[in-house]
Protein backbone atom coordinates (compact mmCIF):
# COMPACT_ATOMS: atom_id res chain seq x y z
CA UNK A 1 0.00 0.00 0.00
CA UNK A 2 2.61 2.48 1.18
CA UNK A 3 4.77 1.56 -2.07
CA UNK A 4 2.01 2.13 -3.98
CA UNK A 5 0.81 5.52 -2.81
CA UNK A 6 4.99 6.36 -3.21
CA UNK A 7 4.89 5.40 -6.77
CA UNK A 8 2.16 8.01 -7.08
CA UNK A 9 3.27 11.46 -5.47
CA UNK A 10 -0.13 12.91 -6.70
CA UNK A 11 -1.83 10.08 -4.89
CA UNK A 12 0.30 11.16 -1.97
CA UNK A 13 -0.65 14.74 -1.73
CA UNK A 14 -4.12 14.10 -2.61
CA UNK A 15 -4.45 11.40 0.74
CA UNK A 16 -2.93 14.06 2.67
CA UNK A 17 -4.43 16.87 1.76
CA UNK A 18 -7.90 14.61 2.34
CA UNK A 19 -6.22 13.23 5.37
CA UNK A 20 -6.16 16.85 7.51
CA UNK A 21 -9.22 17.86 5.99
CA UNK A 22 -11.06 15.11 7.40
CA UNK A 23 -8.99 15.68 10.85
CA UNK A 24 -9.79 19.20 10.90
CA UNK A 25 -13.60 18.45 9.67
CA UNK A 26 -14.09 15.56 12.77
CA UNK A 27 -12.33 18.47 15.18
CA UNK A 28 -14.89 20.67 14.25
CA UNK A 29 -17.79 19.26 14.42
CA UNK A 30 -16.91 17.24 17.92
CA UNK A 31 -16.47 21.01 18.80
CA UNK A 32 -19.72 21.74 17.35
CA UNK A 33 -21.34 19.38 19.64
CA UNK A 34 -18.54 19.63 22.60
CA UNK A 35 -19.32 23.31 22.69
CA UNK A 36 -22.80 24.01 21.71
CA UNK A 37 -24.59 27.34 23.28
CA UNK A 38 -28.36 27.74 24.01
CA UNK A 39 -30.50 30.87 22.54
CA UNK A 40 -30.03 32.82 19.62
CA UNK A 41 -26.72 35.37 20.74
CA UNK A 42 -27.82 38.11 18.11
CA UNK A 43 -31.32 38.46 19.91
CA UNK A 44 -29.28 38.83 23.47
CA UNK A 45 -26.85 40.97 22.15
CA UNK A 46 -29.72 43.54 20.53
CA UNK A 47 -31.70 43.11 23.74
CA UNK A 48 -28.66 44.95 25.58
CA UNK A 49 -28.96 47.96 23.08
CA UNK A 50 -32.64 48.63 23.84
CA UNK A 51 -33.32 50.85 26.47
CA UNK A 52 -34.87 47.98 29.00
CA UNK A 53 -38.11 50.51 29.82
CA UNK A 54 -40.46 47.52 29.08
CA UNK A 55 -42.53 50.48 27.82
CA UNK A 56 -44.31 48.54 25.26
CA UNK A 57 -44.82 51.59 22.83
CA UNK A 58 -42.88 49.34 20.29
CA UNK A 59 -46.21 46.97 19.78
CA UNK A 60 -44.41 44.27 21.52
CA UNK A 61 -44.64 43.27 25.29
CA UNK A 62 -41.29 44.15 26.24
CA UNK A 63 -37.89 44.66 25.21
CA UNK A 64 -37.27 41.16 25.09
CA UNK A 65 -40.05 40.01 22.40
CA UNK A 66 -39.18 43.54 20.44
CA UNK A 67 -35.35 42.25 20.56
CA UNK A 68 -36.49 38.63 19.58
CA UNK A 69 -38.71 40.24 16.62
CA UNK A 70 -35.61 42.59 15.20
CA UNK A 71 -33.30 39.29 15.08
CA UNK A 72 -36.29 37.87 12.92
CA UNK A 73 -36.16 40.78 10.78
CA UNK A 74 -38.05 43.44 12.27
CA UNK A 75 -37.88 47.37 11.86
CA UNK A 76 -35.19 48.52 14.02
CA UNK A 77 -37.10 52.35 14.40
CA UNK A 78 -39.88 51.48 16.46
CA UNK A 79 -38.33 52.35 19.98
CA UNK A 80 -39.27 55.67 20.65
CA UNK A 81 -37.06 55.82 24.30
CA UNK A 82 -34.16 54.20 22.74
CA UNK A 83 -34.16 57.71 20.38
CA UNK A 84 -31.83 58.17 17.24
CA UNK A 85 -28.96 57.26 18.90
CA UNK A 86 -30.78 53.52 19.63
CA UNK A 87 -31.54 53.46 15.89
CA UNK A 88 -27.91 53.84 15.55
CA UNK A 89 -26.67 51.41 17.58
CA UNK A 90 -29.00 48.76 16.42
CA UNK A 91 -28.22 49.86 12.81
CA UNK A 92 -24.21 49.11 13.55
CA UNK A 93 -24.36 46.07 15.00
CA UNK A 94 -26.88 44.65 12.59
CA UNK A 95 -24.98 46.65 9.65
CA UNK A 96 -27.99 47.74 8.19
CA UNK A 97 -28.88 51.97 7.16
CA UNK A 98 -30.35 53.93 9.83
CA UNK A 99 -33.55 54.80 9.77
CA UNK A 100 -35.23 57.70 11.19
CA UNK A 101 -37.59 56.97 14.02
CA UNK A 102 -41.13 55.73 13.01
CA UNK A 103 -43.84 58.52 13.98
CA UNK A 104 -46.27 55.63 14.73
CA UNK A 105 -44.57 54.33 18.09
CA UNK A 106 -44.38 57.59 19.54
CA UNK A 107 -42.02 60.68 19.56
CA UNK A 108 -38.56 60.80 21.20
CA UNK A 109 -38.34 62.28 24.18
CA UNK A 110 -35.32 63.38 27.07
CA UNK A 111 -35.19 61.00 29.64
CA UNK A 112 -37.17 61.66 32.43
CA UNK A 113 -38.56 59.68 35.43
CA UNK A 114 -41.99 60.11 36.78
CA UNK A 115 -42.45 62.03 40.16
CA UNK A 116 -45.30 61.58 42.44
CA UNK A 117 -46.67 65.06 43.79
CA UNK A 118 -47.06 63.36 47.32
CA UNK A 119 -50.06 66.13 49.08
CA UNK A 120 -51.88 64.95 46.22
CA UNK A 121 -51.98 61.39 46.08
CA UNK A 122 -54.42 59.51 47.36
CA UNK A 123 -53.16 55.78 47.84
CA UNK A 124 -55.37 54.02 45.36
CA UNK A 125 -52.42 51.80 44.45
CA UNK A 126 -53.19 51.69 40.43
CA UNK A 127 -50.02 53.31 39.37
CA UNK A 128 -48.12 50.68 41.51
CA UNK A 129 -50.03 48.08 39.48
CA UNK A 130 -49.37 50.07 35.69
CA UNK A 131 -45.18 50.13 36.67
CA UNK A 132 -43.68 47.79 34.55
CA UNK A 133 -40.28 47.94 36.25
CA UNK A 134 -41.97 47.81 39.89
CA UNK A 135 -40.14 51.47 40.74
CA UNK A 136 -43.15 52.81 42.31
CA UNK A 137 -43.05 52.37 46.46
CA UNK A 138 -46.50 52.61 47.73
CA UNK A 139 -49.47 50.90 49.64
CA UNK A 140 -53.73 51.65 49.65
CA UNK A 141 -54.58 54.51 51.63
CA UNK A 142 -50.60 55.06 51.69
CA UNK A 143 -48.89 57.91 49.65
CA UNK A 144 -46.91 56.46 46.63
CA UNK A 145 -43.45 57.87 45.99
CA UNK A 146 -41.06 56.87 42.97
CA UNK A 147 -37.91 55.19 43.34
CA UNK A 148 -35.78 57.31 40.89
CA UNK A 149 -32.99 55.11 40.40
CA UNK A 150 -35.32 52.09 38.80
CA UNK A 151 -37.66 54.47 36.94
CA UNK A 152 -37.45 54.02 33.34
CA UNK A 153 -39.43 57.14 32.13
CA UNK A 154 -42.20 54.98 30.03
CA UNK A 155 -44.78 57.08 30.99
CA UNK A 156 -47.35 54.59 31.65
CA UNK A 157 -48.62 55.28 35.36
CA UNK A 158 -49.81 58.84 33.78
CA UNK A 159 -52.77 57.06 31.90
CA UNK A 160 -54.26 55.30 35.20
CA UNK A 161 -53.56 57.77 38.17
CA UNK A 162 -57.12 59.29 38.97
CA UNK A 163 -55.79 62.63 40.21
CA UNK A 164 -53.44 63.27 37.93
CA UNK A 165 -50.94 63.81 40.28
CA UNK A 166 -47.94 62.65 38.55
CA UNK A 167 -45.53 64.60 36.48
CA UNK A 168 -42.59 63.35 34.77
CA UNK A 169 -39.65 65.69 35.24
CA UNK A 170 -36.65 65.36 32.90
CA UNK A 171 -33.75 63.56 34.47
CA UNK A 172 -30.61 66.15 36.21
CA UNK A 173 -27.52 65.90 34.49
CA UNK A 174 -25.38 63.25 36.77
CA UNK A 175 -22.06 61.26 36.94
CA UNK A 176 -23.97 58.23 36.23
CA UNK A 177 -25.76 59.29 32.62
CA UNK A 178 -22.70 62.49 32.21
CA UNK A 179 -21.48 62.00 28.76
CA UNK A 180 -18.16 63.36 27.39
CA UNK A 181 -19.41 66.04 24.53
CA UNK A 182 -17.52 65.75 20.84
CA UNK A 183 -16.14 68.79 20.06
CA UNK A 184 -18.19 70.73 17.34
CA UNK A 185 -17.34 69.47 13.70
CA UNK A 186 -17.11 72.89 12.14
CA UNK A 187 -15.40 74.64 14.75
CA UNK A 188 -11.87 76.58 14.50
CA UNK A 189 -11.17 77.49 17.47
CA UNK A 190 -10.56 74.26 19.00
CA UNK A 191 -7.23 74.46 17.18
CA UNK A 192 -7.90 69.95 16.76
CA UNK A 193 -5.10 70.32 14.29
CA UNK A 194 -1.94 72.59 13.32
CA UNK A 195 -3.75 75.95 11.40
CA UNK A 196 -2.47 79.15 10.49
CA UNK A 197 -5.91 80.10 9.79
CA UNK A 198 -4.91 82.25 13.32
CA UNK A 199 -1.77 83.99 12.45
CA UNK A 200 -3.24 84.82 9.01
CA UNK A 201 -6.10 86.57 10.37
CA UNK A 202 -3.80 88.70 12.61
CA UNK A 203 -1.37 89.66 9.88
CA UNK A 204 -4.47 90.73 7.61
CA UNK A 205 -5.08 92.95 11.09
CA UNK A 206 -1.28 94.29 11.11
CA UNK A 207 -1.58 94.91 7.62
CA UNK A 208 -4.94 96.31 7.61
CA UNK A 209 -3.49 98.78 10.64
CA UNK B 1 18.50 32.48 24.15
CA UNK B 2 16.05 35.09 26.11
CA UNK B 3 18.00 37.47 24.06
CA UNK B 4 17.10 36.08 20.75
CA UNK B 5 14.13 35.68 21.52
CA UNK B 6 12.84 39.51 22.78
CA UNK B 7 14.81 40.31 19.54
CA UNK B 8 12.74 38.52 17.18
CA UNK B 9 9.80 39.85 19.35
CA UNK B 10 10.88 43.91 18.97
CA UNK B 11 11.86 43.04 15.22
CA UNK B 12 8.11 42.07 14.65
CA UNK B 13 6.64 44.42 16.10
CA UNK B 14 8.68 47.36 15.36
CA UNK B 15 11.17 46.99 12.45
CA UNK B 16 9.47 44.64 10.58
CA UNK B 17 6.18 45.75 11.85
CA UNK B 18 3.60 43.50 9.44
CA UNK B 19 1.38 46.12 8.41
CA UNK B 20 3.19 49.62 8.30
CA UNK B 21 6.71 47.97 7.37
CA UNK B 22 5.41 44.94 4.82
CA UNK B 23 2.16 46.01 4.15
CA UNK B 24 0.19 42.73 5.30
CA UNK B 25 -2.56 42.84 6.91
CA UNK B 26 -3.97 46.26 5.09
CA UNK B 27 -7.48 45.80 4.62
CA UNK B 28 -8.64 44.83 8.88
CA UNK B 29 -6.15 48.14 9.34
CA UNK B 30 -8.53 50.55 7.03
CA UNK B 31 -11.68 48.35 7.13
CA UNK B 32 -12.27 48.70 11.36
CA UNK B 33 -9.69 51.06 12.22
CA UNK B 34 -12.82 53.73 12.12
CA UNK B 35 -13.93 53.43 16.09
CA UNK B 36 -11.34 52.49 18.94
CA UNK B 37 -13.68 50.12 20.38
CA UNK B 38 -13.68 47.49 17.62
CA UNK B 39 -10.29 48.39 16.82
CA UNK B 40 -9.24 47.07 20.01
CA UNK B 41 -11.64 43.68 19.64
CA UNK B 42 -10.24 43.06 16.39
CA UNK B 43 -6.53 43.49 17.75
CA UNK B 44 -7.64 41.13 21.07
CA UNK B 45 -8.81 38.70 18.17
CA UNK B 46 -6.34 38.70 15.54
CA UNK B 47 -3.50 38.37 18.87
CA UNK B 48 -5.19 35.46 19.63
CA UNK B 49 -5.50 33.63 16.33
CA UNK B 50 -2.10 34.73 14.72
CA UNK B 51 -0.44 33.40 17.42
CA UNK B 52 -2.46 29.86 17.29
CA UNK B 53 -2.10 29.99 14.01
CA UNK B 54 1.52 30.66 13.66
CA UNK B 55 2.08 27.15 15.76
CA UNK B 56 -0.28 24.74 14.77
CA UNK B 57 1.04 25.69 10.91
CA UNK B 58 4.14 24.96 12.06
CA UNK B 59 3.49 21.89 13.34
CA UNK B 60 1.59 21.09 10.29
CA UNK B 61 4.43 22.03 7.99
CA UNK B 62 7.34 19.98 10.15
CA UNK B 63 5.04 16.66 11.07
CA UNK B 64 2.64 16.31 7.75
CA UNK B 65 4.15 17.91 4.92
CA UNK B 66 7.16 17.64 5.22
CA UNK B 67 8.06 13.71 5.76
CA UNK B 68 5.61 12.96 2.93
CA UNK B 69 7.95 15.73 0.51
CA UNK B 70 5.10 17.93 0.00
CA UNK B 71 6.40 21.08 0.82
CA UNK B 72 4.64 22.33 -2.35
CA UNK B 73 1.35 22.05 -0.71
CA UNK B 74 2.05 24.29 2.40
CA UNK B 75 0.33 27.31 1.49
CA UNK B 76 -3.47 25.45 0.34
CA UNK B 77 -2.77 23.73 3.81
CA UNK B 78 -2.00 26.81 5.81
CA UNK B 79 -5.20 28.32 4.40
CA UNK B 80 -7.00 25.35 6.27
CA UNK B 81 -5.29 25.25 9.14
CA UNK B 82 -6.00 29.61 9.76
CA UNK B 83 -9.80 28.45 8.75
CA UNK B 84 -10.38 25.62 11.55
CA UNK B 85 -8.20 27.26 13.87
CA UNK B 86 -10.52 30.63 13.18
CA UNK B 87 -13.78 28.49 13.56
CA UNK B 88 -12.21 26.32 16.62
CA UNK B 89 -11.63 29.56 18.59
CA UNK B 90 -14.94 30.88 17.77
CA UNK B 91 -17.03 28.11 18.97
CA UNK B 92 -14.81 27.67 22.35
CA UNK B 93 -14.92 31.05 23.39
CA UNK B 94 -18.65 31.51 21.91
CA UNK B 95 -19.23 28.65 24.83
CA UNK B 96 -16.44 29.17 27.96
CA UNK B 97 -16.70 33.32 27.60
CA UNK B 98 -19.36 34.83 25.90
CA UNK B 99 -18.43 38.02 27.22
CA UNK B 100 -15.29 37.39 25.25
CA UNK B 101 -17.39 36.61 22.53
CA UNK B 102 -19.18 39.62 22.22
CA UNK B 103 -16.26 41.68 22.26
CA UNK B 104 -14.69 40.27 19.94
CA UNK B 105 -18.24 39.91 17.88
CA UNK B 106 -17.64 39.51 13.89
CA UNK B 107 -13.97 40.32 13.63
CA UNK B 108 -13.18 36.87 15.10
CA UNK B 109 -14.28 34.98 11.73
CA UNK B 110 -13.06 37.75 10.05
CA UNK B 111 -9.79 37.38 10.63
CA UNK B 112 -10.06 34.13 8.19
CA UNK B 113 -9.47 36.20 5.77
CA UNK B 114 -6.35 38.61 6.98
CA UNK B 115 -3.27 38.11 5.00
CA UNK B 116 -1.09 38.56 7.70
CA UNK B 117 -2.12 35.43 9.00
CA UNK B 118 -1.10 33.29 6.32
CA UNK B 119 2.01 35.91 5.82
CA UNK B 120 3.52 34.63 9.24
CA UNK B 121 2.82 31.32 8.58
CA UNK B 122 4.87 31.40 5.41
CA UNK B 123 7.52 33.83 6.54
CA UNK B 124 7.97 31.38 9.68
CA UNK B 125 9.03 28.62 6.87
CA UNK B 126 11.45 30.79 4.88
CA UNK B 127 13.21 31.82 8.04
CA UNK B 128 13.23 28.41 9.25
CA UNK B 129 11.93 28.87 12.14
CA UNK B 130 11.57 26.02 14.71
CA UNK B 131 8.06 26.08 16.81
CA UNK B 132 9.06 28.33 19.81
CA UNK B 133 10.62 31.04 17.46
CA UNK B 134 7.62 30.55 15.16
CA UNK B 135 4.97 30.94 18.16
CA UNK B 136 6.94 34.06 19.34
CA UNK B 137 7.39 35.56 16.32
CA UNK B 138 3.55 35.19 15.37
CA UNK B 139 2.71 37.03 19.01
CA UNK B 140 5.14 39.41 18.20
CA UNK B 141 3.66 39.90 14.54
CA UNK B 142 -0.17 39.79 16.24
CA UNK B 143 1.55 43.17 19.35
CA UNK B 144 2.71 45.36 16.13
CA UNK B 145 -0.75 44.94 14.24
CA UNK B 146 -2.83 45.53 17.26
CA UNK B 147 -0.15 48.31 18.08
CA UNK B 148 -0.31 49.67 15.10
CA UNK B 149 -4.29 49.10 14.45
CA UNK B 150 -5.11 50.85 18.15
CA UNK B 151 -2.96 53.83 17.26
CA UNK B 152 -4.66 54.76 14.04
CA UNK B 153 -7.84 54.17 15.25
CA UNK B 154 -7.11 56.68 17.72
CA UNK B 155 -6.39 58.94 14.93
CA UNK B 156 -8.80 58.33 12.61
CA UNK B 157 -11.22 59.40 15.48
CA UNK B 158 -9.93 62.78 16.05
CA UNK B 159 -9.95 63.02 12.64
CA UNK B 160 -13.43 62.63 11.99
CA UNK B 161 -13.97 65.56 13.97
CA UNK B 162 -11.35 67.34 12.98
CA UNK B 163 -11.78 69.98 9.97
CA UNK B 164 -10.19 68.61 7.04
CA UNK B 165 -10.64 69.73 3.24
CA UNK B 166 -13.51 68.52 1.71
CA UNK B 167 -11.65 66.38 -1.22
CA UNK B 168 -9.92 64.45 1.64
CA UNK B 169 -12.69 63.25 3.81
CA UNK B 170 -12.20 59.96 5.18
CA UNK B 171 -10.45 56.98 3.44
CA UNK B 172 -8.04 59.76 1.91
CA UNK B 173 -7.16 61.31 4.81
CA UNK B 174 -7.03 57.96 6.38
CA UNK B 175 -4.52 56.37 3.42
CA UNK B 176 -2.79 59.76 4.11
CA UNK B 177 -2.39 59.26 7.81
CA UNK B 178 -1.26 55.66 7.08
CA UNK B 179 1.06 56.35 5.07
CA UNK B 180 2.82 58.90 7.14
CA UNK B 181 2.62 56.51 9.66
CA UNK B 182 4.30 53.81 7.40
CA UNK B 183 7.43 56.69 7.52
CA UNK B 184 7.74 57.04 10.95
CA UNK B 185 8.05 53.25 11.23
CA UNK B 186 10.80 53.42 9.30
CA UNK B 187 12.21 55.34 11.33
CA UNK B 188 12.78 52.13 13.70
CA UNK B 189 14.88 50.19 10.78
CA UNK B 190 18.10 49.20 11.92
CA UNK B 191 17.02 49.08 15.49
CA UNK B 192 17.72 45.45 15.66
Amino acid sequence: MVEFISQFPLLAALLALVGLAAVFGALLGFAAVRFKTEGNPIADQINDLLPQTQCGQCGYPGCRPYAEAIADGEAINKCPPGGEAGIQALADLLDVEPIPLDEEHGEENVRSVAFIREAECIGCTKCVVACPVDAILGAAKQMHTVIVSECTGCDLCLEPCPVDCIDMIPEQESLQNWHWKLPDPVSRELDIIATDAHAAATDRDVEAA
Amino acid sequence: MLADYSILLISAILVNNFVLVQFLGLCPFMGVSNKLETAMGMSMATTFVLTLASACSNLTYHFLLQPLGLGYLKTISFILVIAVVVQFTEMVVRKTSPLLHRVLGVYLPLITTNCAVLGVALLNLNKDHNFLQSLFYGFGAALGFSLVLVLFAAMRERLNVADVPQPFKGAAIGMVTAGLMSLAFLGFAGLV
